[in-house]
């Protein structure tokens, strides 16, 4: 596992954050920095707020009605929740994968080039080069080259994850976000996935919420521990290396969680 | 014994009531079936090729249909090229962009009241609006957009339907790759929900095709010299000509007015089957993976 130097860059920030679905409090006073070029997990028990956590970053909440964010939230310094920002291109920079693999009900290839297609990329030798790219990236080029043509659905579930992936790696972004990208898969199709982070992380910056602590344990520099408070609220119990949250927790209740006592 | 007793009166109640299911759904199906029966009996010796060719002669008594099999078709795709656009816009605006809010309540509201207007009035506020006001005259335009109005409940309601059926998984998708929400709406929502839009409008337009009384008053003609030529022209119609001839027009041929209502019946079922074959289509390829 990487070991973070000290001075490594933040590309992702949250100061204070509150967040509000309605009257109902999600996440209080989250106040997280996240390092560029590297993978950060985000675990906690169920309904603890953390796929609500990962979406303030692509502002995906919004989506949601009456979803309302208190704080600061910020990509390379840049405040989200202002009026000024094109949310369609913010999330062009922020990607995100999902819980369930959701490739569209279309071929390999034009899952791959939604994205390019409708950021104006017309030239079909250009869309092809990215299909390649895209896929060669996510793993899964070797696997689906003689099936471009052929409905995604004829994938299988670890493979059609890592066409999510590269259909979000088509459009270039700097940060990607997996909300438990694993947790429909079986454990061989799992590994891929995470080496295929591993490999990622050279050059993206990776935030996943997983359920799996072992999958945080193998897989990212730093880990943040969300729990709720009593009422319901999401807040960060610990923050830190992975290394030093898995074995050496400050906090009683991280330990607690991590040892499987209760969560 | 008291428990065999009890096992005997369960199993009693059982086909006792498994029986009163059996009646309700045969009480259901046997009109339908008396009915297709009953015309085919008695209109199938109409059907003849001259019969669907040829205009009417002597009031009806004689000649054929061609003329109000023509204009039913005309008014099926006038009422069409209204309702299925405006459908599908209505629908996407509910669906999509439209607030929980008084405004968005009162257009359902108006919508589900809608549904239940009679079609006379729907008639009548035709020919007040298009026929009079706007000046389209006694014509297939003022027949089609009162039609169209009355369609339009199925389909702006099929519509609405058919866009929230889309799974929200393919919406965040698609917005996850920094597409605007009419990019996802226009690639994503609107080829997933077509079939389902389509479906209901061919139903609304095929049952549009078999009413009467709302063209009865903004333009349906009973005899006409030849096909309407311009959407202005008056039409005959297969409802109002079977209307006409089996209410007014004494020693009418039996055969040809249950002949006529043959092919009407034939004209809306075909369409509604049509629905169902896109529908059964559409479903294949979605499961077949």
């Amino acid at each position: 596992m990487k070991v973070n130097a000290p001075e490594a860059k933040i590309k992702l920030r949250t100061e204070r954050v509150n967040l509000f679905y309605g009257k109902f409090q999600a996440l209080r006073n989250i106040s997280l920095d996240i390092q560029e070029r590297a993978i950060t997990a985000v675990i906690g028990p169920s309904g603890c707020g953390k796929t609500s956590f990962l979406r303030l970053f692509n502002r995906m909440n919004d989506l949601i009605t009456g979803a309302r964010v208190e704080g600061r939230v910020e990509l390379d310094g840049i405040e989200l929740y202002d009026k000024a920002i094109d949310v369609a291109e913010l999330r062009k920079r922020v990607g995100m994968v999902f819980q369930k693999p959701n490739p569209f009900p279309m071929s390999v290839f034009e899952n791959v080039v939604f994205g390019p297609r409708r950021h104006g990329v017309i030239n079909h030798r250009q869309l092809e080069e990215i299909t390649e790219k895209s896929l060669r990236l996510a793993a899964l080029w070797d696997e689906v080259k003689d099936k471009l043509h052929q409905s995604a659905f004829a994938l299988s579930g670890g493979q059609q994850q890592r066409l999510c992936i590269a259909r979000v790696l088509a459009v270039e972004p700097e940060v990607i976000l997996m909300d438990e990208p694993c947790s429909a898969l079986d454990p061989m199709a799992m590994l891929k996935i995470e080496d295929l982070m591993r490999d990622l992380a050279e050059n993206y910056t990776i935030v996943i919420v997983t359920h799996n602590m072992q999958q945080a344990a193998r897989v990212s520099d730093m880990t943040a521990f969300l729990m709720m408070a009593e009422d319901r609220a999401g807040t960060v119990i610990e923050y830190g290396p992975t290394s030093q949250i898995f074995t050496n927790p400050k906090d009683k209740r991280t330990e607690d969680y991590i040892t499987g006592r209760f969560g | 014994m008291m428990e065999k007793r009890a096992a005997i009166s369960r199993q009693v109640t059982q086909r006792f009531a498994f029986g009163l299911l059996l009646l309700a759904t045969l009480i259901v199906v046997a009109p339908v079936i008396y009915i297709v029966l009953y015309m085919v009996i008695n209109g199938a010796s109409a059907i003849s090729w001259e019969f669907l060719t040829q205009p009417p002669s002597q009031a009806g008594k004689a000649g054929g249909i061609f003329p109000a099999v023509i204009g039913t078709f005309y008014l099926m795709l006038g009422t069409l090229i209204f309702a299925l656009p405006v459908g599908i816009l209505a629908g996407i605006y509910l669906a999509e962009y439209a607030q929980d809010n008084w405004l968005t309540r009162l257009i359902n509201m108006a919508i589900l009241n809608l549904a239940g207007v009679p079609s006379i009035v729907f008639g009548l506020f035709g020919l007040g609006l298009f026929v009079l006001t706007l000046r389209f005259g006694m014509s297939l335009l003022s027949a089609s957009l009162t039609l169209a109005c009355q369609a339009l409940v199925m389909t702006v309601t099929t519509s609405r339907e058919a866009i929230l059926a889309v799974p929200r998984e393919y919406r965040e998708g698609s917005l996850a790759v920094g597409t605007t929400k009419w990019q996802t709406i226009r690639h994503i929502v609107l080829p997933q929900a077509l079939p389902g839009i389509i479906t209901g409008t061919i139903l609304a337009v095929s049952r549009a095709a078999g009413e009467t009384a709302p063209i009865l008053v903004v333009g349906a003609a009973f005899l006409l010299p030849g096909l309407p030529q311009s959407p202005f022209d008056q039409f005959m119609a297969l409802p109002y000509h079977l209307y006409t001839t089996s209410a007014h027009i004494p020693g009418m041929p039996k055969s040809m007015m249950w002949g006529t209502a043959l092919v009407l019946l034939a004209v809306v079922l075909s369409f509604n089957f049509l629905a169902f074959v896109i529908r059964m289509r559409v479903r294949q390829r979605r499961y077949a993976s």
